[in-house]
């Protein structure tokens, strides 16, 4: 964390990250304009092509998506409503340099995710030596007291993660936040880069590019691999589902069509002689692996939630029995938890005996009286968030904010200040979109995928970009009018 | 495959065959009323809307009857509990939630088709582009069946695709048959005049299937050829046989894939036996009305056994 401090995060100084703020990392001009070596390609193909005929380009990707269906439902919004997320159709460029030394972070990350989970449900030594306080998984509804002293099928209990990354530098990356819950978004990774090579497959001839498209096969792989002793013969996954009115929908039969595992929802499914089962034309047939997009709240009502119709009654005893796996297991929510996530550097720490690669964002919890004290000093400068908020909903962008917004907020904090963390206003990268008036900087973050199973972890090389596409605006979330980007790691 | 999952694709093609068949009927009147005097025309439009089973629901709202409040009546009136629009979105709906059983192709036509429907009837449609909305619908069945012989696999999904479409299909002609019988028996066939020639042909549009006799009949059309057609033509893929036999072989074939029949399979046969060797003098002498009734009867205890059988619910 000192060494963090020391490195001192860009921080936002005036009212608004503007584009030349010069503190701020472009991924693809040098400060003195010159091409970073990522887009030299990409560069060379653009300097090559038509503008009115990029400009159709990108009037064809928006008709292409909605054709597709790629759309999502936004929540407090009317049901029947699907949105499409804005595509820019300039890439997000990695080098393989750069990917190979992120790859080892996110792996030694999530390989402490999973210990720190295992131990959490089993002895919590991390708690016995002092390194954790309990408060915060004791009063945290994430944390799930049927999962004590149960191990999931080969010890996975997360078995697809996203982590957040975010840069302000030229080898600067943070992490800013771990999805173990349910992490969407890797249709857009698919059908981001389906879009590209369908509008410019001579870019891909001419920039050689990692291929994303297997993520599917892959965790096919990876589910059938955490199969549970109950199965028998070939490993039957599904994808379950809420419903066509979840907001990811779209993700989920995208995710099952092309793994070939049936959508099924909690109507379809039922415990039938110690294995859940699914509703086939032929009658009941065991399921091994739930690749669940319901939250553990609703996934039985018999263990938690009573008053879900979503889940399947029962589903949690066949699965301490050792009939079925779910992904990722009940409980491991908690690493999504905001305070948790500023513990983070020490979890990687005890579990793997070792430094992070990865540095966390500085995190001030406001439970800290210090901390809080400063949170409350230096509200206008500060990015606070809900510790189990997720999607970009009830956060503070203090920079953004007006004064009354800053004021509620404040109360808020004061009232409930176990509640909130702070991090600093980072000055995230940038990246040009696709512009009418040409390119132009946006800030931006990066979602890979990482899949963990019993024979190891697997990471594709890509991933989600999201972007705000705003000027100035440093919330990337698509509930927030956020669109994403293609992202190439490129071959070495 | 999953029990609701057929279900959503019984369903499916139930909804585009209904917004078909109905669009066909909406079609037929508005080229009737083109070529009649203004009574006669406001005339075929109550006509088509009582065919639909809607004249109470359009008379709770209209005093008289137009074809400008007929059409949008029929095309995208809420109040209209069958009204086209939602029949497409049930179209979409089911497709979005049978999304992963039904090929790529298939799902961007029904995505598509809907997209741009949803546009055309989320306003009054007038005169100028009543024909267009309609040729719109007409094109997504078209569409649909075409993306859906080229593409997906002959496994069960597709079988429970095309019953939903001949049980429906049937069950319309019967519908259409139904309402206008009494202009095709023997003893009013005799009369032939001018107006009763323009009723058959309208019957014969209803199905599209005006071409097609004057083909087959070389120009000559009465009222028996109009009912023998429509009921017992084993070519036109509009009739009763022919939605009857099509359904049979699609019942057949799910029950090879399942290797064992069920009740639907038994229900089939019953339903073979009063078709099989019929003429249309068997069915007048049965009486058409009471023909076409117990048809429709079978046709819907037939489509509660598939969904019992397959396990469409819990």
């Amino acid at each position: 964390m000192l060494q963090l401090r020391n490195a001192r995060l860009a921080r936002c100084k005036g009212s608004r990250v503007t584009s030349n703020d010069p503190a701020k990392f472009d991924e693809m001009y040098a400060p003195d304009g010159s091409v970073r070596p990522a887009y030299r390609g990409y560069q060379q193909w653009l300097s090559e092509q038509d503008e009115g005929w990029l400009r159709r380009k990108d009037f064809e990707a928006e008709s292409f998506f909605r054709k597709t269906g790629i759309t999502f439902n936004v929540y407090g919004e009317d049901d029947a409503e699907e949105r499409l997320i804005p595509f820019d159709m300039v890439p997000r460029i990695v080098t393989g340099g750069e990917w190979r030394r992120l790859s080892k972070g996110i792996e030694q990350r999530v390989r402490a995710l999973n210990a720190f989970m295992h131990d959490l449900y089993h002895r919590q030594e991390i708690i016995r030596s002092g390194r954790l306080p309990e408060r915060l998984f004791r009063d945290n509804s994430a944390w799930l007291p049927q999962m004590v002293g149960f191990t999931p099928p080969g010890g996975v209990y997360t078995h697809i993660v996203g982590i957040d990354l975010v840069r302000t530098g030229p080898n600067d990356f943070f992490v800013l936040e771990d999805n173990a819950r349910t992490p969407s978004g890797v249709s857009y990774m698919l059908e981001n880069r389906e879009t590209m090579m369908a509008m410019f497959p001579e870019l891909f001839s001419e920039v050689r590019v990692e291929t994303v498209s297997n993520y599917p096969q892959r965790l096919a792989r990876s589910l059938a691999a955490s199969a549970p002793p109950a199965t028998k013969g070939k490993p039957v996954v599904a994808v379950l589902t809420p419903g066509i009115y979840n907001s990811a929908y779209f993700e989920h039969a995208f995710l099952a069509d092309q793994m070939g595992a049936e959508l099924v929802e909690g109507s379809d499914l039922r415990v039938v002689d110690g294995r859940v089962a699914m509703r086939t034309t032929r009658g009941y047939t065991p399921v091994d692996v739930i690749y669940r997009r319901v939250d553990d709240d609703y996934l039985d009502p018999l263990s938690f939630n009573p008053d879900s119709a979503l889940g399947v009654p029962g589903i949690m005893d066949v699965y301490r029995a050792g009939g079925v796996t779910i992904a990722n297991a009940p409980g491991t929510g908690i690493c999504d938890d905001k305070a948790i996530y500023s513990f983070m550097p020490e979890i990687v720490e005890f579990y793997t005996g070792q430094k992070p690669l990865l540095p966390n964002v500085e995190t001030w919890r406001c439970a800290d009286s210090d901390s809080r004290a400063y949170v409350l000093d230096n509200l206008a400068e500060l990015v606070v968030k809900e510790v189990h908020g997720s999607g970009g909903y009830g956060m503070l962008v203090g920079p953004a904010a007006s004064k009354r917004e800053i004021a509620n907020f404040r109360k808020k904090i004061e009232a409930n200040p176990t509640n909130y963390i702070a991090q600093p206003t980072l000055a995230l990268s940038t990246c040009p979109i696709f512009t009418s008036q040409g390119l132009t900087p946006r800030h931006v973050d990066l979602r890979p995928f990482v899949l963990v199973s019993p024979n190891g972890i697997d990471i594709t090389p890509g991933g989600l970009t999201r972007v705000a596409l705003k000027k100035g605006s440093l919330v990337v979330n698509s509930s927030q009018g956020g669109g994403t980007k293609d992202t190439w790691v490129l071959k070495e | 495959m999953l029990g609701r999952t057929a279900n959503g694709l019984f369903w499916m093609f139930r909804y585009l065959e209904r917004a078909d068949n109905t669009a066909r009927m909406l079609e037929a009147a508005r080229r009737m009323s083109l070529t009649s005097d203004d009574n006669t025309a406001d005339e075929e439009w109550r006509s088509i809307i009582q065919t639909l089973g809607q004249q109470a629901a359009f008379e709770a709202k209209h005093d008289s009857y137009s074809g400008y409040l007929a059409w949008n009546f029929i095309l995208r009136d809420k109040d209209n509990p069958a009204n086209i629009r939602d029949m497409m979105s049930q179209v979409r709906s089911n497709a979005r939630a049978v999304r992963n059983a039904i090929s790529t192709e298939l799902w961007t036509v029904v995505n598509e088709s809907w997209l741009a429907l949803d546009t055309m009837l989320s306003h009054q449609v007038g005169q100028g582009n009543v024909g267009d909305v309609v040729s719109a619908i007409r094109r997504t069945g078209t569409l649909a069946h075409g993306a859906m012989d080229g593409s997906m696999l002959r496994d069960e999904s597709y079988h429970f695709a095309r019953c939903g479409t001949f049980l429906e299909r049937a069950d319309s002609t019967a519908r259409i048959l139904d309402m206008k019988y009494y202009l095709l028996l023997p003893s009013l066939s005799y009369v032939g005049s001018s107006l009763d020639q323009g009723q058959w042909d309208m019957v014969l549009r209803c199905v599209s299937g005006d071409h097609a006799l004057r083909w087959l009949s070389g120009g000559q059309i009465d009222a028996r050829a109009v009912a023998e057609f429509l009921v017992l033509d084993q070519r036109f893929p509009r009739s009763i046989a022919f939605c009857h036999s099509a359904l049979r072989d699609q019942l057949a074939a799910l029950a090879r894939i399942h290797g064992r029949e069920g009740q639907t399979n038994m229900l089939m046969r019953q339903s073979d036996l009063r078709l099989t060797d019929l003429t249309i003098d068997g069915v007048f002498d049965i009486g058409l009305h009471e023909f076409l009734v117990d048809f429709t009867a079978s046709n819907a205890s037939i489509a509660s056994a598939i969904a019992s059988d397959y396990r469409f619910l819990d």
